[in-house]
């Protein structure tokens, strides 16, 4: 990782205004990610994962607040016009969606569809320029030239995806945002994704967070994890240092409930992940934490760096002189329904 | 905590499969249709054999487009056969009629991937996992209910007052997939086709969803079919694997022959394929490449050998792997090498007809010489590149290059130990058909 990180997110919250009060999908979390470097953030669904993508990038729906810092290039981009941020999109900041079919326009050709893009965004080009970028961009994604005047409906998911990632790429962004780019595809164009991702550090030195709900890719995908549960970072460091010892007993209870080819057993957490209109209080994953103690359902847990470059938000690292007395008696809790689980 | 249950299987069959075809007709243009001609069809299911034993849990694995939900819904009389054989039972469905299938669907029922689109949101969770028995008219109003009571505890909506006045939007994912499984279960089926019934689930509900199957299929004495393209919930829940491939079963045999030894190029990648979230046994893979291709227009002999890393003569390659071949080299080349490349050739389409023969024109200004001298260039430069061993000739014609390829052997199911697998890479005699090829190849030239 380079010293100057490409993005800096600063306590940033994101609320979304509802009938039923303020929902806190995002709320207080600190990033940085750095050249060529992938970040992954993983968590369950509704754990403000892809608001917190979205966020960075200041493209949140109407009726959406955010506060703190996204620092991007020496500009803090919460509160920017958006109009500034228009620009900013795009040469500096990008993103990949989750179903390619429904952002590229079936009228237009591959060839328009980057066109259009590199008008926008850098309109001195020559056509020959244009099309020298885009054929060499959509080859590195393995897109042959010979398709270039195609129409979307052409191809097939996999290659919609790469034409995607393609059209992202070829204003070269220093910050890339993924927002479960394979979750549509099947497991080995998932996985020729995943290798392309893997490749754009190398290539192109972008920052990327990668947004997945599937730990296996980010395992192999990323070179440090974000665990993200009801608007916080869990924990957050080294991926492959989070996924041998995980610190936190969330990120440890999604390990063992992931099935993959070894399982022998399966594992689940019990209960959901909390609705943030109203979230417990204190630690939140302590209702449905094995580990909960006293403390951690009365006073908000504090971030700890530790040893090894990771930070945790859990009472179990300490700190001790916070804990009040009695505070590490293990938590009673109330039997929780199997309906409630699921 | 559920470990993998013991087969308890007494070699009953509960359903037999014999040369099923699935096939749907495209649509051509209306002039088509107007003349009675068709415009082809798509072999969704083509020529499949299977068993399914009672009290087993039979993994239906490929990826989209493999057939496999065809398959399942063909077996439950949801969609036509066009030809070939499912007994249930001993009594065959496939020339059943709508009333007969309709008495049978007690005993068969279906768990579909997505609980949000299984639900009908306007109903409440009693009207729901009640209306099966409205539809076969079973019982009175109270003992409707009361059966949908206890249907709910079973799958653990419990207690199950709180939830049968709920709308399917009150509930999370895993609840309305539970409530899903509690409409499929309140007939008392003996076989349950689950298609992919935890892929739209979150990781940490997942376990527990497949958990109730699990103990489902022990108190209930039910008999799955398993739909699924993730081979990691298959290896834990299936007793038996089936991997499709563009309609056709190109392994089967039990769980553990499959994941311990797989055969088949197709499984081998599959199982590849999977991210391992256990990042000190990340392994570099070589991921086949490519897509599973259009099943109107499947490739000529083995439907696996374009992407298939070791694929030889007989496997059918033909003129669209030669197009995919140089669309391949000038994705990753220079543009201005690219314009020069393909200056060479004249018109690319004429590839796009499966054939074991094309005749290329040059491009204009470009001689055939040129052309044989680019797919030679393009051999050297790749030499290891499966598609060469099924090259026969290339030979400079006036203005045009004939390429000629093997002729393709289709693929057969072959028995080998506990497993069936069809791969000309087991078959002796499709190896040695391959040698003679070879050796004939070598006088040739020579």
């Amino acid at each position: 990782m380079s010293a100057e990180p490409v993005v800096s997110v600063r306590d940033l919250r994101v609320y979304y205004g509802t009938p039923r009060g303020a929902v806190r999908a995002v709320d207080g979390v600190s990033l940085d990610i750095g050249a060529g470097e992938v970040l992954g953030l993983v968590g369950e669904s509704g754990c403000g994962k892809s608001t917190l993508g979205r966020g960075i990038l200041g493209l949140l729906p109407e009726g959406a607040v955010s506060d703190g810092q996204v620092l991007y290039d020496g500009r803090n981009l919460v509160g920017m016009s958006v109009k500034a941020l228009r620009r900013l999109r795009g040469p500096d900041l990008g993103l990949i969606f989750q179903e390619p079919m429904t952002r590229l326009n079936p009228l237009m050709r591959i060839e328009d569809h980057f066109r259009e893009t590199l008008d926008q965004h850098e309109p001195g080009l020559t056509d020959k320029e244009v099309r020298k970028r885009s054929l060499e961009t959509l080859g590195r994604m393995g897109i042959p030239p010979t398709r270039y005047r195609q129409y979307p409906h052409e191809f097939s998911g996999g290659m919609r995806q790469r034409i995607m990632i393609a059209l992202a790429l070829v204003l070269r962004p220093k910050l890339l945002i993924a927002d479960e780019p394979t979750t549509a595809l099947d497991v080995i164009v998932e996985a020729q994704i995943l290798s392309i991702l893997a490749d754009l550090r190398d290539n192109f030195g972008t920052a990327l967070l990668l947004i997945t709900h599937n730990l296996g890719i980010v395992a192999e995908a990323c070179d440090r994890v974000a665990v993200m549960y009801a608007g916080k970072i869990a924990e957050e460091g080294d991926a492959r240092d989070v996924f041998a010892e995980p610190a936190h007993p969330y990120t440890r209870e999604l390990l063992r409930s992931t099935i993959s080819l070894d399982t022998t057993e399966l594992h689940s957490i019990p209960g959901a992940p909390p609705d943030l209109i109203d979230p417990p209080p204190a630690c939140r994953f302590h209702p449905r934490c094995p580990d909960a103690m006293v403390v951690c359902a009365t006073k908000d847990p504090v971030e700890l760096a530790l040893d090894d470059g990771r930070r945790v938000l859990c009472w179990l690292h300490g700190p001790e002189q916070a804990i009040p007395a009695g505070g590490t008696t293990p938590l009673e809790r109330e039997e929780i329904a199997v309906a409630d689980e699921a | 905590m559920q470990t993998k249950p013991e087969v308890r299987t007494n070699g009953e069959v509960l359903v037999s499969i014999r040369g099923l075809k699935t096939y749907y007709a495209i649509r051509g243009s209306f002039a088509q249709r107007l003349l009675g001609r068709e415009a082809g069809h798509v072999k969704a299911v083509d020529d499949v054999t299977l068993e399914l034993r009672k009290g087993e849990v039979l993994g239906l694995v490929g990826e989209s487009g493999s057939g496999k939900t065809t398959l399942g819904r063909t077996l439950l009389g949801l969609v036509p056969a066009t030809s070939g054989s499912v007994e249930f039972e001993g009594r065959e469905i496939t020339r059943m009629s709508e009333r007969e299938l309709r008495v049978l669907r007690r005993e068969m029922q279906i768990v579909f991937q997505d609980p949000h689109a299984s639900l009908n949101p306007a109903m409440t969770i009693e009207q729901s996992v009640g209306h099966p028995l409205e539809i076969h008219k079973i019982g009175t109003g109270a003992e409707r209910r009361r059966r949908v009571a206890e249907t709910l505890e079973t799958v653990g909506l419990a207690p199950p007052e709180q939830f049968m006045s709920k709308y399917p939007s009150d509930l999370s994912g895993g609840q309305k997939q539970r409530a899903v499984i509690a409409r499929a279960i309140i007939l008392n089926p003996t076989l349950l086709v689950a298609d992919e019934p935890v892929s739209m689930l979150d990781m940490s509900v997942r376990a527990k969803i497949l958990e109730l199957m699990l103990g489902l299929k022990r108190e209930l004495d039910l008999t799955y079919l398993y739909i699924t393209h993730d081979l990691a919930t298959a290896k834990f829940f299936c007793d038996r694997i089936a991997i499709l491939y563009l309609g056709r079963v190109v392994e089967i045999g039990p769980a553990e022959a499959i994941y311990d030894d797989p055969k088949h190029p197709y499984t081998k990648a599959l199982l590849r394929a999977i991210p391992e979230p256990d990042p000190r046994r990340t392994v570099p893979r070589d991921l086949p490449r490519g897509e599973v291709p259009d099943a109107a227009r499947p490739p000529l002999g083995c439907s696996f050998h374009p992407r298939c890393p070791s694929a030889f003569e007989v496997c059918g390659w033909e003129s669209r792997d030669l197009r995919d071949l140089l669309e391949t080299r000038w994705a990753h080349q220079e543009e201005a090498q690219y314009e020069a490349e393909r200056a060479l050739i004249d018109d690319l389409t004429v590839l796009d007809a499966p054939s074991a023969e094309a005749r290329l024109k040059a491009g204009q200004g470009h001689s055939a010489a040129d052309v044989v001298a680019l797919l030679e260039r393009a051999h050297e430069d790749d030499p290891s590149e499966p598609f060469w061993t099924g090259v026969r000739s290339m030979r400079a014609d006036g203005g045009h290059v004939d390429v000629e390829w093997h002729e393709p052997v289709a693929p057969r199911p072959l028995p080998r130990a506990e497993v069936t697998v069809e791969c000309h890479l087991y078959d002796d005699e499709a190896l040695a058909e391959a040698e003679r090829r070879r050796a004939d190849a070598t006088t040739r030239s020579g």
